[in-house]
């Protein structure tokens, strides 16, 4: 941890310590000191369900302020991280969203991984006018104006894969499991829709949803392979979340379907997901994410030292938000230093058509529509743990807030910087922008 | 190297009526035009698409080099040397084989520098490539076992050009399980003749199998087929096959429902003796599995090369481990709270969110990998119908195995017997010289335990990781009250009539459906039998 | 009723409310009426915060009432306040109407984009706020009496009620969490706008919610007060002391039982409702087991059946939480095991044990286990 963090959570041990001694209502008495650092806040959870995927990304922001700091800190002044913990409760992730706003007046904030954790802090943040980065694949169907988005749209994503595993595998047939909540549902409705436009026959493609943290796969995998061996060629699309990933990986390897059969894409299982378990069993199983460890980059050889000298462990592997931790991260530093102040607004202004290094070779500009632009690579798991790129965009593809192929959402648009249009949801076909708070 | 070169002329014509998505798309003319060794090299260089051609034509060579190549390539242990070009495999056994360039060439011993070497990669459909054309040169395999899988692997890649390579081999054949293997493999490849004598014969053939991807081909062969006689036969053997396929899907929900059943059971039984017999709200019991599991990843730490055994180690090591803490927990806070058992859950709850914690700070909140050992890996193929994995069949056996040693120690020791009478009567167990407190930690200590162990079997299913516990807490009460609380025979029966209905249910309502409603079942069970499945016989007044 | 004065003829009661009291009036003083240069000014985040613990110390008296007073250990209470805050979340949700990001003034945002046509039966009546108000109380109401009907009746209890309740709220968020339900799957419902016309984001709604919240304790103090002080309030006692002499003596068990439990669960239910408009979410995670557990928590750590003990606690632990994750969030899980290991040990009575000993005889702690 590094030192300003450290005197950090010091003061904020003392202050508060301190604060327990006198009165329920003293303690509210407000913290005025001195704004002699930039404060950066950091809302990942440390606790609970969350925290497998979400200390990773904590860690990426600590590393990323220390070595701002050692470059000079940014506009003179040092970054100091305000860490705390949501602890995988989402009314807990508005609260904390709150403390770092009104209290700690944090002038960023890295955070939230689950869709559900961003629509618990969006009004927060909103009506606190904060600046959060969010660093995660997502459902898409929101552009808030206090919210960058720096991981992937189903844009970015989803249509590419099946894309590829149309044209270059010849499926023909699809399975489409999720763990049933807000991105899967929405990913599969897209793919559906999209899937029907490419003329695939409702016959041929099966939707499942589990639970979360769903163990017992044997039923579904077994029901897989049934649908399977209809003489089509047969793929997965997976968006089976974090922790039901392994026993239904495990399942998939000790039924027998190997990736030359049925391959399964998948959009949520990265480098980290992989570590947990022996990957011999799934070798040519397929990824598609907009940045794979493995990608031979000068950058990205740069950033793997550092973490791996940061975390003082050469095992830890990287993944796709922490890329986009670090290419939110940097956005924002050349954002603050091109308007010269972390003002929120000032800072918005300035990040539009901003563009900063990828960690694969290309750069991320920022769009308009507070998401950026992102390459879309496919890899096939190798028994490493790794993957192995085997399909990428020829150029980055711009992220899109609301997709083409849901009925409501294709009317949407949003542009934060024409000033005719100016808002995160509009309505081409009404003209109109509903909905916006602030 | 004859049936290679059958091969190459049985996938050279397939790639011209490509009909699959593995389809061959080369010419002919490549075939004797470049040398080997070029052949080799270009490996190293050249696009996926390439590379199908390319090793088409390395098998057709009859190259006794060829059979490791492809081997290495399927594996992943091909590299093609950065600097000098050469192509060198790398089996996990044995030391770097030179395969061909500068290294073969100049110095065949010289071992390669490693950090020049760059993987040859391959892809899906490459990989499936690969497969047959391995699976051809295994025909002539002095295993069995290895010859009747290369025939199923072909199976599957059905195309009319093999067939001289299957006759070949049938002809030659002599065990009866490699023979009935490559009946359906020729068989399979026999619907498509023109002659209408032969597609009778080959449903005659399959309408014996147990297998649903011949079930598939005899369904879409009947909508083709034009012979009046083939047809009948057609039906009838997709009715059986048809019959066959639910008997078997019958047997395998109730293996899906026992391994569940056995999960729960494994996970419940160590809270059968704290909560159950002891009367502890133990709310850190999940820590306990949890901390049974994070002990066999210590285990294969430990014991990297020996993976095999390390889970014959980690079975008494995390029960010791376990056990352990779960005696420090008893003699630090349990005991101060008996006759007060709601307090029980406060502290225990207090445990286990720090027992959580204690393990994000040790081994940091990712999850852990513990490897699978090769003979719990994959599963027993019956047919093609049915098959079980091993991971489950094992899971099985080992539940009952606890669940026999339990309760054997707690009927037939001397200790057990103490186990009973305290938890039975506590004063009159004391005041006949029993000591009660020893026995108490001791009984937890066998609880967790337990629990320990059951964390070692799900290391092998799920996640190990700090939340592992909770994911089964919820479960593993509702066992133990459903079964009857203090009845180790009710936890049995209950998981196992939980696990199997959960999975009959499954089918027809889906995971989550299945779920809630085993939870509303068990509401409204408890209704009709307030005290579980096996209440304990007596008359009681109050409790 | 407030006049009687066997309902406050306890010190620590008195107390209590005077606090309660007290807070109700300086807290919304202190943010509204003290400039905000000044170091007495109370941020509208701290409003928010206090107003979201008197929920949850609201939901932990209507726990200390079945629990405390008549034995029933319900491990399942999240479900009811989960289900008075869904009410109240569907209220605030068609309070949205066309302002949502779509602008469809029926459906809600996250129905639009799954496709779903109309809006389900449900659904319906639910912009009415008066409507939402009954439903807030009378669907756990509705739930607690079905249930606490056929388990009090087949007399179960001890752990196997506790187990049972369990099952419920686990069986519930499973429900929610299916996005086919209609309930907005795991993300819930979110992104409200106002309540009865009032935006939910402006200081002054705030410090009302908080008035309320404040205003709601008092009353379900009260109304739990005069329940345990009641001739009722004793056969409860009687109940959870000895169940079978209870009944042998001719009262109808059940019938105390069920009353109380349904009492209970539509306190819980407000509290949900008010919780809320406070927190801006409500989504499955409240259904869940461990949720529940942690209401019997601050009960245990306050004191139970003393209902001012269960106030106290979920105040206090829910303090505690706040600090923690704040101010230690790398460690703060050892911090709050460790109390409640700690008050376990050695505040057998709860926090407020340390000081009202000699005025009330312990609650006796029957019911659990054997022995």
């Amino acid at each position: 941890m590094n030192e300003a963090t450290r005197t950090g959570f010091r003061r904020r041990f003392k202050t508060t310590g301190l604060r327990a001694l006198t009165t329920a209502l003293a303690l509210t008495a407000g913290s005025a000191f001195a704004a002699d650092t930039i404060k950066v806040g950091v809302l990942h959870s440390l606790s609970g369900t969350m925290a497998i995927s979400e200390t990773t990304l904590k860690d990426t922001v600590l590393m990323l302020i220390d070595e701002q700091n050692k470059k000079g800190g940014l506009l003179g002044k040092k970054l100091e991280a305000v860490v705390v913990d949501p602890a995988s409760n989402w009314p807990l992730f508005a609260e904390k969203a709150k403390e770092l706003l009104v209290k700690d007046k944090v002038d960023v904030i890295y955070g939230c991984w689950t869709s559900v954790s961003r629509k618990s802090v969006l009004p927060v943040i909103e009506e606190a006018n904060g600046l959060l980065f969010y660093p995660v694949q997502y459902e898409g169907e929101e552009s808030s104006k206090n919210v960058f988005y720096t991981g992937a749209a189903p844009n970015q994503q989803a249509i590419p894969a099946v894309d590829y595993l149309m044209k270059d595998v010849g499926v023909k047939r699809w399975v489409l499991a999720g763990t049933d909540y807000v991105y899967p549902r929405t990913t599969n409705k897209i793919l559906e829709a999209y899937l029907k436009s490419k003329g695939v026959a409702a016959e041929d493609i099966m939707i499942n949803y589990t639970p979360f943290g769903h163990s017992d796969w044997q039923t579904i995998v077994s029901d897989i392979k049934k649908f399977g061996s209809a003489g089509k060629k047969t793929a997965v699309v997976s968006t089976v979340n974090g922790d039901a990933n392994v026993p239904f990986y495990k399942e998939l390897g000790n039924q027998g379907i190997s990736a030359e059969s049925i391959p399964v894409v998948a959009f949520s299982v990265g480098e980290e997901e992989l570590s947990g378990f022996d990957t011999s069993p799934l070798v040519g199983h397929l990824a598609a994410w907009n940045y794979f460890m493995s990608v031979d980059a000068p950058e990205n050889a740069a950033f793997i030292k550092q973490w791996h000298a940061f975390i003082k462990d050469p095992k830890r592997v990287t993944n796709d938000p922490m890329e986009a931790t670090y290419i939110g991260f940097n956005l924002w530093v050349k954002a603050v230093e091109k308007a010269k102040t972390t003002d929120v607004d000032a800072v918005r202004k300035a990040i539009y058509g901003l563009s900063v290094p990828n960690l694969t070779g290309g750069s991320a500009v920022m769009l308009p529509n507070h998401h950026i632009t992102k390459p879309v690579l496919i890899g096939e798991i190798q028994a490493d743990g790794q993957f192995e790129v085997v399909w990428k965009t020829d150029k980055e593809v711009p992220g899109d807030a609301w997709t083409d192929f849901l009925p409501e959402s294709a009317k949407i648009t949003s542009d934060w910087q024409d000033p005719a249009i100016n808002c995160g949801n509009y309505n081409t076909a009404t003209k109109t922008c509903s909905g916006q708070n602030y | 190297m004859k049936p290679l070169l059958l091969l190459l002329l049985a996938l050279t014509t397939a790639g011209a009526a490509a009909d699959s998505g593995t389809g061959v798309t080369m010419t002919a003319d490549g075939v004797e035009a470049r040398p080997v060794d070029e052949l080799m090299l270009a490996l190293g260089t050249a696009s996926f698409r390439d590379k199908e051609a390319l090793v088409i034509q390395l098998a057709a060579s009859g190259d006794t080099r060829v059979p490791v190549l492809l081997q290495a390539l399927l594996d992943g242990t091909l590299y093609s040397d950065a600097t000098t070009g050469a192509i060198i495999a790398t089996p996990a056994d044995g030391a770097p084989v030179p395969l061909a360039g500068a290294a073969q060439a100049d110095a065949p011993t010289a071992a390669p520098r490693t950090d020049d070497l760059r993987k040859i990669t391959v892809n899906n459909s490459l990989r499936s490539q690969l497969r047959v054309l391995i699976a051809a040169t295994q025909l002539q395999n002095p295993d069995p076992g290895v010859r009747r899988q290369a025939a199923r692997t072909l199976t599957g890649n059905a195309r009319t050009t093999l067939l001289p390579l299957l006759d070949r081999a049938l002809a030659a054949e002599t065990d009866a399980g490699a023979r009935a293997a490559l009946v359906t493999a020729q068989a399979s490849l026999h619907l498509a003749s023109p002659d209408p004598a032969t597609r009778g014969a080959a449903v005659a053939a399959l309408a014996d199998t147990s297998d649903k991807a011949i079930l598939t081909l005899l369904e879409q062969q009947a909508g083709t087929e034009t012979d009046a006689t083939v047809k009948a036969g057609l039906a009838r053997a997709i009715t059986d096959l048809r019959g066959r396929e639910q008997r078997f899907a019958f047997v395998s929900d109730l293996f899906f429902g026992l391994s569940l059943g056995s999960v729960l059971l494994l996970a419940a039984v160590g809270l059968a003796i704290t909560f159950g017999v002891m009367g502890v709200i133990n709310m850190a019991h999940g820590e306990m599995i949890m901390l049974g599991a994070y002990t066999t990843y210590v285990v294969q730490l430990l014991m990297p090369s020996h993976i095999e055994y390390s889970l014959a180690v980690a079975v008494p090591a995390a029960f010791v481990v376990t056990a352990l803490v779960g005696i420090a927990i008893e003699r630090s806070v349990i005991r101060f709270l008996y006759g007060r058992p709601l307090e029980t859950l406060l502290a225990t709850f207090g445990i286990s969110l720090v027992l959580q914690q204690l393990v994000r700070t040790i081994f940091s909140p990712l999850n852990k990998s513990v490897i699978t050992p090769q003979w719990l890996s994959g599963s027993w193929e019956i047919n093609g119908m049915l098959s079980l994995t091993y991971n489950r069949l094992y899971i099985i056996l080992f539940a009952l195995a606890v669940l026999a040693s339990l309760i054997t120690l707690l009927r037939k020791t001397p200790i057990g017997l103490e186990m009973r009478a305290v938890t039975q009567n506590r004063a009159m167990a004391s005041s006949m010289g029993v000591r009660t407190g020893r026995v108490d930690a001791l009984t937890f200590g066998l609880g967790s335990g337990i629990a320990g162990i059951a964390g070692v079997a799900l290391s092998q299913l799920t996640n190990v990781g700090p939340n592992l516990g909770q994911s089964y807490i919820i479960d593993s009460f509702l066992v133990v009250v459903f079964g009857g609380v203090g009845n180790l025979l009710g936890t049995f029966v209950a998981a196992m009539s939980l696990g199997v209905v959960n999975k009959f249910a499954e089918p027809l309502v889906g995971a989550v459906l299945a779920k809630i409603l085993i939870l509303v079942f068990v509401i409204l069970f408890i209704q009709r039998r307030p005290r579980g499945l096996f209440a304990l016989k007596g008359r009681f007044v109050e409790d | 009723m407030t006049g009687s004065p066997r309902l406050l003829n306890d010190a620590a009661s008195r107390w209590l409310l005077a606090g309660l009291g007290m807070l109700i009036l300086v807290v919304p003083l202190l943010n509204l009426a003290v400039p905000e240069t000044s170091p007495f000014h109370l941020s509208t985040y701290m409003v928010s915060l206090f107003g979201k613990y008197l929920c949850l110390a609201l939901l932990a008296l209507a726990l200390d009432l079945v629990w405390g007073y008549a034995g029933i250990l319900s491990l399942g209470h999240g479900a009811f306040f989960a289900l008075g805050g869904y009410a109240m979340g569907m209220y605030l949700m068609r309070q949205i109407g066309s302002r949502g990001v779509y602008g469809n003034p029926l459906l809600p945002d996250f129905m639009v984009f799954l496709n779903w046509q109309e809006l389900p039966w449900y659904w319906y009546g639910f912009d009415n706020f008066f409507f939402a108000a009954l439903m807030v109380a009378l669907v756990p109401g509705v739930l607690a009496f079905a249930f606490g009907w056929f388990a009090f009746r087949s007399r179960v209890t001890g752990v196997y009620l506790s187990i049972i309740t369990q099952a419920l709220t686990y069986a519930l968020m499973l429900a929610f969490f299916r996005n086919d339900m209609g309930f907005g799957g795991n993300n819930g419902l979110t992104d409200f706008k106002e309540l009865l016309g009032f935006s939910l984001t402006s200081a002054a709604t705030k410090n009302g919610l908080f008035v309320g919240s404040g205003l709601a304790l008092i009353a379900g103090f009260l109304l739990c007060r005069w329940v345990v002080v009641s001739r009722l309030g004793r056969v409860l006692v009687a109940v959870r002391d000895a169940e079978s002499r209870t009944r042998f003596m001719g009262y109808r068990v059940e019938h105390y039982k069920l009353f109380v439990f349904v009492l209970s669960a539509m306190l819980a239910g407000i509290a949900g409702a008010l919780y809320v408009p406070q927190v801006g979410i409500i989504n499955p995670g409240e259904f869940a087991p461990l949720a529940s557990i942690e209401v019997v928590v601050w009960v245990a750590v306050g004191g139970r059946g003393y209902l001012y003990g269960a106030i106290v606690g979920a105040l206090l632990v829910n303090y505690a939480k706040t600090w923690f994750t704040g101010a230690f969030p790398e460690i703060w899980l050892f911090l709050l095991g460790g109390l409640f290991v700690v008050s376990t040990l050695f505040l057998p009575r709860g926090v407020v044990g340390l000081f009202g000993q000699r005025r009330q005889p312990p609650p006796s702690a029957a019911t659990g286990g054997n022995n």
